[in-house]
């Protein structure tokens, strides 16, 4: 029942916020912390009281909440959770805190309705990650859309009907090719064994001739590729990042672009382990084209926001390496990037986003020497961008260091070209550094620096960062089970196949 | 001669019929709108009560021409129910026009007799009857305001097309007669496969035109040519009659026709459906891109969501039937939530139809924008409305039949219309609060119409939330 607890908080929550702000907008700003908090500590209770998350043999959730839907399709409203799902929910949540607090002075106009917005896809995500009843799961991926669409196109800056409208029609197209999909799987189990089911564990063990497993498999890859985002389907995410008010950046950056990578490592490579296989030399020289890609498009930037949304095509594109490379090492990396650029992204993005509250600017020729007026915001500022170009001891490091050392395993040309993604980084880290934050102050800023409340935000994010750089290894323990369990149904699956070739 | 148990089969029609002559006495006696509209409901919602007498003794032949079964009883069920959210709507925008009221409920009545005797209709000549009803009372009916210039255009621009497609449809009619010698469905099934020689060729031409016919009726690609501005000239709760009561007739019958005749077994009928189907989707989407009138968007986009139903409608597996059914409810729900947006935004002078109406309505009127928002997203196809599960449904049917071209083109082609919904729903919340409270306006009252427009929101989020219990009936329900 937690389970749906996680999700009816946030719902309620966000209507409560609607209704309350037409009497006080404070009210509504503490009710969306408080449900946000609550989903934080409940998520916390769950991971340390099952801490490290071991499955039994026969076991594939920890936890599971099963209702029937429409019996006669075999749809259920099946929420589960498992260690990779808890860890994304906790992120999501913990993101879900960063920014209510983050629009707590930025957004005046129309408070009620941009909270109820912003709870409300977080109550999408959340559902992404746990859905394990594909219908059910498509549902969530699709009614995220709304809320963030609403977010950028009402509270975002310059340009943003254009991008909300392209990140709209990016995700609508590919969603429906995984629409397409879901229910060609469907009607393959079901010419198989005869049962109608949605459920991911009914559906996993589906065998279909490879040409029909690839097709199958394209139009889940492009969903979640669209999202994560892969080059070339990544063009969405510069303008959304850029347009988005501050706490839809965070959510896009920390949370959603995760549901790409989550659905890959959930649903692509499971499901259709031999097409994954097949499709893995394309996939992975995709995933290091964005890392290179991506790192040389952040350093051409001159908008501080948008360098950052480029740095998150070159992160995810670690990602994507990870997944499909999909050995112990490079999984586990995977999930630590996934997790540790949430919280430096998205640490950036508030930054940035509480500068701009400042200055009214994002471009860096109106910036530069910001360190002498504000230098709380400036240290923390380049503390996340030593974390996002790799430093050791910070979480990026460890997590595209191991993917480095798995895909080592498999190609060493595909290691060096990633490596040299990481190169690249110290280029557009340093030229935010040097050309935001060094220098002499020429435009003359006199600044507020933090306010306790931004470093209520930021100090957490400081912290985890040094965790994950200093001691991973707990959330690696959590994710340990689960990805034996990936990794185990994908091979057997694999093992099958090539018994049925010979 | 018609037995006991069919007079009881066909209650709903009588009461359908009985309805406007009713209202025509009363209204020679003493006018009065309010009363008006009373009466249309009462009939109305004795026909609906009467669908559940008639289901005991379904299914009944009544004559050659009337086949009242679970199916027709279903699409019975739909259109009464379209035309008392109809009715509800035109009571407070007839208010606002010095027009005679009393006479648009004879109409709307005597217009979904016609439709349901379609939803019903076994045989040629009850076709064309229903048809005609239906037609003549709309030619009315569009040109409703009659002070009104767009109004006079779409009343006659409908006059001129639909009586050019009945010929078409009376000539197909003709040629299928003179090659099988019967007008009754289930006769003409059977007569068909026996067909052979020159009585063959008349056979196709002949289909060709009754398709033709009724691709007029349902604005499919390439014969779409009238919708727009008849969307746009009819007064908003006409429009939203003629995109859901009209059109869920034909499809009724289109429906049952195919499904008599076996014509999916028809090679050219399924290319013409298909080729048809194709062009509706894009041509509907792709027409509505950069339209700045908020009827004429609906209009195209109901051309579009034709298109979708063909989809489930060709695909023809065990699914389409229901795929189809619950296609056309969702729709019938979302669009005439659509137009009842429009309706409730009208004044006397203008219909709100230009985006300009649109803008900053969140902010000023969140309810009203929020009903609106609901429908366009149905439109659109996101979940927890009914359109998420028509369109789920309908991409299911095709990928259980395995037409997949038919289906990738319905994704791509849902997906360049989300384009235009969304230019809609941005214009909503565009502004901000502070400049809606400057212009605040006094919002006119229609009650009535709001209160309709609350009932289609809860059955949108119903439908699309739990579907189970309509799907049940649909599913007892097929074509006989």
């Amino acid at each position: 029942m937690i389970l749906v607890w996680f999700i009816a908080i946030l719902a309620v929550g966000g209507a409560a916020c609607w209704v309350v702000a037409r009497w006080s907008t404070a009210v509504c700003r503490w009710i969306a912390l408080a449900a946000t908090a609550a989903d934080f500590v409940l998520s916390l209770a769950l991971w340390i009281r099952n801490y490290p998350v071991n499955l039994l043999r026969q076991q594939y959730w920890l936890l599971q909440v099963n209702w029937t839907w429409f019996n006669d399709a075999g749809i259920h409203f099946h929420l589960a959770i498992d260690g990779l799902s808890l860890l994304l929910v906790v992120l999501t949540f913990f993101l879900g805190i960063v920014s209510v607090l983050a629009s707590w002075t930025e957004i005046r106009e129309g408070v009620g309705f941009f909270h109820l917005n912003l709870l409300w896809v977080l109550a999408g995500i959340t559902g992404v990650f746990l859905a394990v009843d594909l219908f059910l799961f498509y549902f969530a991926w699709e009614l995220m859309l709304i809320p963030m669409y609403f977010l950028i196109a009402i509270w975002g800056h310059e340009r943003r009907v254009y991008a909300a409208v392209k990140f709209f029609l990016f995700t609508q197209l590919s969603g429906l090719l995984m629409l397409i999909s879901i229910l060609a799987l469907y009607f393959i189990h079901h010419s198989a064994t005869g049962v109608y089911s949605f459920e991911y564990s009914d559906l996993i063990g589906t065998s279909m001739p490879l040409h029909v497993a690839v097709w199958v498999m394209l139009g889940f890859f492009i969903a979640f590729a669209v999202k994560l985002p892969m080059v070339p389907v990544h063009t969405w995410l510069p303008d959304a990042h850029t347009e988005a008010p501050t706490a839809g950046s965070v959510i896009l950056a920390g949370l959603l672009l995760k549901t790409g990578a989550y659905g890959l490592l959930r649903f692509v490579v499971p499901l259709f382990p031999t097409a994954a296989h097949w499709f893995s030399p394309v996939a992975t020289i995709l995933a290091v084209i964005g890392i290179l890609y991506g790192a040389v498009l952040a350093f051409a930037q001159t908008d501080l926001k948008r360098l950052v949304a480029y740095t998150s095509v070159s992160h995810l594109g670690f990602v994507l390496l990870g997944i499909f490379v999909w050995n112990k090492l490079a999984l586990e990396g995977a999930l630590i990037t996934i997790i540790a650029h949430g919280i430096s992204t998205g640490a950036l993005f508030v930054l940035v986003g509480a500068l701009q509250e400042r200055i009214h600017t994002r471009e860096m020729d109106r910036t530069g020497g910001l360190w002498q007026t504000i230098p709380r915001l400036s240290g923390a500022a380049m503390f996340f961008v030593m974390a996002s170009i790799g430093l050791p001891g910070l979480g990026d490091f460890v997590g595209e260091f191991l993917i480095l050392l798995g895909t080592y395993k498999v190609s060493v040309g595909l290691t060096v070209a990633a490596a040299i993604g990481v190169l690249f980084s110290t280029l557009y880290g340093l030229k935010f550094i040097q050309r935001a934050l060094h220098g002499s102050n020429n435009h003359h800023w006199e600044l507020h620096d933090l306010f306790a409340r931004e470093v209520v935000i930021i100090a957490p994010m400081i912290l985890i960062l040094l965790w994950l750089g200093l001691f991973p290894q707990p959330v690696l323990n959590t994710f340990t089970a689960t990805m034996d369990k990936l990794q185990q149904t994908a091979s057997q699956q694999q093992q099958a196949y090539e018994g049925g070739q010979q | 001669m018609i037995s006991g148990a069919g007079l009881v089969a066909i209650l709903p029609l009588l009461l359908l019929a009985v309805t406007p002559v009713a209202l025509m006495l009363i209204s020679t006696i003493h006018r009065s709108h309010r009363m008006a509209l009373g009466l249309t409901l009462l009939g109305l919602a004795a026909s609906f009560g009467s669908l559940w007498i008639a289901a005991d003794v379904a299914p009944q032949r009544v004559t050659a021409l009337l086949t009242i079964d679970q199916y027709a009883l279903v699409y019975f069920g739909m259109i009464i129910a379209a035309t008392v959210a109809v009715a509800g709507l035109a009571y407070g925008y007839l208010e606002q026009h010095a027009v005679e009221k009393e006479e648009f409920y004879i109409l709307l009545v005597t217009a979904t007799l016609g439709a349901a005797v379609l939803a019903a209709s076994s045989h040629f000549v009850s076709f064309f009857l229903g048809l005609e009803i239906l037609s003549i009372s709309l030619y009315a009916l569009n040109a409703y305001i009659y002070s009104r210039k767009t109004a006079l255009e779409a009343g006659i621009k409908y006059l001129v097309l639909a009586a050019a497609s009945a010929a078409i449809l009376l000539f197909g009619m003709a040629l299928i007669y003179a090659a099988v010698g019967t007008m009754e469905f289930g006769h003409m099934a059977e007569l068909m496969t026996e067909t052979a020689g020159p009585n063959r060729t008349l056979l196709l031409p002949g289909l060709a035109m009754v398709i033709t016919g009724m691709a007029f009726k349902l604005a499919l690609v390439p014969f779409h040519m009238w919708t727009p501005d008849v969307y746009q000239g009819a007064p908003p709760p006409v429009a939203a009659f003629i995109a859901t009561v009209s059109k869920g007739g034909i499809f009724a019958l289109l429906l049952r026709y195919f499904y008599r005749l076996e014509l999916h077994n028809y090679a050219p009928v399924v290319v013409v459906f298909t080729i048809i189907a194709i062009a509706s989707m894009l041509g509907g989407n792709l027409l509505a891109l950069l339209q700045p009138n908020v009827k004429r968007i609906l209009a195209y986009s109901s051309i579009a969501h034709m298109g979708y139903v063909l989809v489930a409608f060709i695909a023809s597996g065990m699914l389409a039937v229901e795929a189809v059914t619950f296609y056309l409810i969702a729709y019938f729900v979302t669009i005439i939530g659509a137009f009842g947006v429009v309706t409730v935004l009208s004044s006397r002078e203008y219909d709100a139809e230009s985006l300009e109406a649109y803008r900053g309505l969140f902010w000023r009127r969140p309810a009203l924008a929020g009903v609106m928002t609901a429908m366009l997203l149905s439109l659109i196809g996101i979940p927890v409305t009914a359109g998420f599960i028509g369109k789920f449904y309908v991409v299911a049917a095709g990928a259980s039949s395995s037409a997949w071209a038919l289906i990738i083109i319905l994704v791509i082609s849902s997906s360049v219309g989300a384009f235009y919904y969304l230019r809609v729903i941005f214009a909503l919340y565009a502004g901000t609060p502070e400049a809606a409270e400057r212009s605040a306006e006094v919002a006119p009252r229609m009650a009535f119409g709001s209160s309709v427009l609350v009932v289609l929101t809860l059955l949108l989020v119903w439908l699309g939330v739990y579907p189970a219990p309509l799907l049940h009936v649909i599913r007892a329900a097929l074509p006989g």
